[in-house]
């Protein structure tokens, strides 16, 4: 594993970046977007609630950490599709550059561009709306690096999909945060859900730390136990989904896919 | 000190089958050192199926490729460090500048002293000009040029050269043709091309290889090879390859 070509896959995106009002823009455009929208939604809920409940921290504080981990999981299949837009496969992969150094360059520029949307939001939120993350203490780390990581396996994995499937399964990627979040109890607890759902939600990191955060609002103590179950399971999604990523290469090089990725076979 | 081995490239009964279809059939030739190699045949001969294998980007059914003696299967990433590539159908990414491009591809290839060998590159394919200029706007011809400054970044031991002239007016064409013999006699380099170019073929390759079905049919001297086989030129062979493959390989 040599860390300057995954470098070189980072410092492709930067060049993108740079001078690209059309990437850059995204990166906090609709982060923004949500922050403010639901700033003031929150700031209505709290005028209306005789109960008292502060739904600052409960609600734009989710949608904040919601919206990271969909940004992480965009960093990795944005740096992506730039190889799919570029039709640049066979340039990138018939080069010494192995999958797992390519890997970790989407991972690189995952990490710049979801830190850059994660800033702009931390500054609106708090300046505009008041969150203080003060309340969750040391237990915001866990949350992010857990939200972070899973972000980055669903990234890995929405790339095999389009990289299996060709450049039109680009559309499955997009709505993959919208269609988790009902099951990973975002806005409301997991004992709202149905059974089923719920055991859904058991299987999926995002759900404990949703479930921590609401019990540290509501003025109890975090989960640590549910927590590192969120990280276990985490660590088991970011090895899948480098599993998941190697097969569908190999199959990729085994079927010539690579070579002619335009073509869309899905054969 | 490993003293490096004398062919640059070693094929052995390689074979690709999709399916039903036999693309490459159990095929093996060398390139040796300061050779350059064409590799010629009609379209769906097995030219492009064989290069891909070559370049890692496609798994071969059966058969071995041996790169600076490093066997490509087990030593991927090893093997790949000694190689680059051009082909017509896979230009640089037009949303970079060339400088970019040469940049990535250096830092990938692990190139020393990079920026010197991009100034050179940039100097020898006389892109001074467009080095700021994204690769998507440059004319065919310039492109071509881009993506021979970035085959040639790693003073690769195997360059890989499919079509690097097509869709190129004769006088930039006849330019690459002097470029990349130039680049073949400085070094160790060898060099494996595919052309519909006979004309090109018989100037610049030192031995054709002949393609068929995925079968070699011919090997030899492209000047001398069209008169073994009753033919009048390069092309009058081609011709018959793609025709009627099965009374040369009568002969």
């Amino acid at each position: 594993m040599q860390i300057g070509r995954s470098g070189a896959i980072f410092l492709r995106q930067l060049y993108l970046l740079r001078g690209s009002p059309a990437r850059v823009v995204p990166l906090f455009g609709w982060v923004a977007i949500d922050i403010v929208l639901w700033g003031f939604i929150t700031r209505y809920l709290n005028s209306v609630s005789r109960s008292g409940f502060n739904f600052v921290p409960a609600i734009l504080g989710a949608v904040l950490l919601w919206d990271f981990f969909s940004r992480v999981m965009q960093g990795v299949t944005t740096a992506f599709f730039e190889d799919v837009w570029s039709r640049n496969f066979l340039n990138i992969f018939a080069t010494p550059l192995s999958i797992w150094e390519y890997l970790l360059g989407l991972v690189f520029s995952s990490i710049f561009t979801s830190s850059f949307g994660l800033v702009v939001m931390l500054v609106l939120a708090t300046a505009v709306f008041g969150l203080s993350f003060i309340g969750y203490g040391l237990m915001l780390i866990p949350f992010l690096l857990i939200l972070f990581a899973f972000g980055i396996a669903l990234g890995i994995v929405a790339s095999a999909l389009v990289l299996r499937l060709g450049p039109a399964a680009e559309w499955f990627v997009w709505p993959i945060p919208a269609l988790i979040s009902p099951f990973a109890g975002v806005f409301y607890p997991l004992s709202t859900l149905p059974a089923w759902m719920q055991a859904v939600a058991h299987v999926l990191p995002p759900a404990y730390v949703f479930e921590s955060m609401r019990s540290i609002v509501a003025g109890h103590p975090g989960s640590p136990s549910g927590l590192a179950a969120g990280a276990c399971l985490v660590v088991v999604y970011i090895a899948a989904a480098c599993r998941v990523f190697a097969s569908v290469y190999r199959r990729a090089v085994r079927t010539g896919l690579i070579a002619r990725y335009s073509a869309e076979s899905i054969n | 000190m490993e003293s490096a081995p004398a062919k640059v490239l070693s094929v052995t009964k390689l074979t690709k089958r999709y399916r039903d279809t036999l693309a490459v059939d159990g095929i093996s030739f060398d390139v040796g050192r300061n050779e350059i190699v064409g590799l010629l045949g009609p379209n769906g001969a097995g030219k492009t199926t064989t290069i891909n294998m070559i370049l890692g980007v496609l798994e071969p059914t059966s058969g071995s490729i041996q790169i600076q003696g490093l066997d490509l299967g087990k030593y991927r990433s090893r093997a790949l460090q000694h190689t680059n590539f051009a082909a017509v159908y896979a230009p640089l990414p037009g949303n970079l500048t060339v400088r970019e491009n040469l940049r990535i591809f250096g830092l990938i290839y692990g190139v020393p002293k990079l920026d010197e060998r991009m100034e050179y590159l940039i100097r020898e394919f006389e892109l001074e000009r467009f080095r700021d200029t994204k690769c998507g706007v440059l004319s065919s011809g310039e492109q071509t040029r881009a993506s021979l400054a970035k085959a040639m970044l790693n003073s690769p031991d195997l360059l890989l050269l499919d079509e690097p002239t097509a869709s190129l007016d004769p006088a930039i064409a006849r330019e690459v043709r002097a470029k990349i013999r130039e680049f073949a006699s400085r070094g160790d380099v060898g060099v494996l091309w595919t052309s519909h170019n006979m004309y090109e073929v018989q100037e610049v390759c030192h031995r054709v290889l002949f393609l068929s079905r995925g079968n070699i049919l011919l090997e030899g001297d492209p000047k001398t090879l069209p008169g073994e086989h009753g033919k009048e030129s390069l092309e009058d062979l081609f011709i018959t390859v793609a025709r009627e493959p099965l009374e040369l390989s009568r002969i």
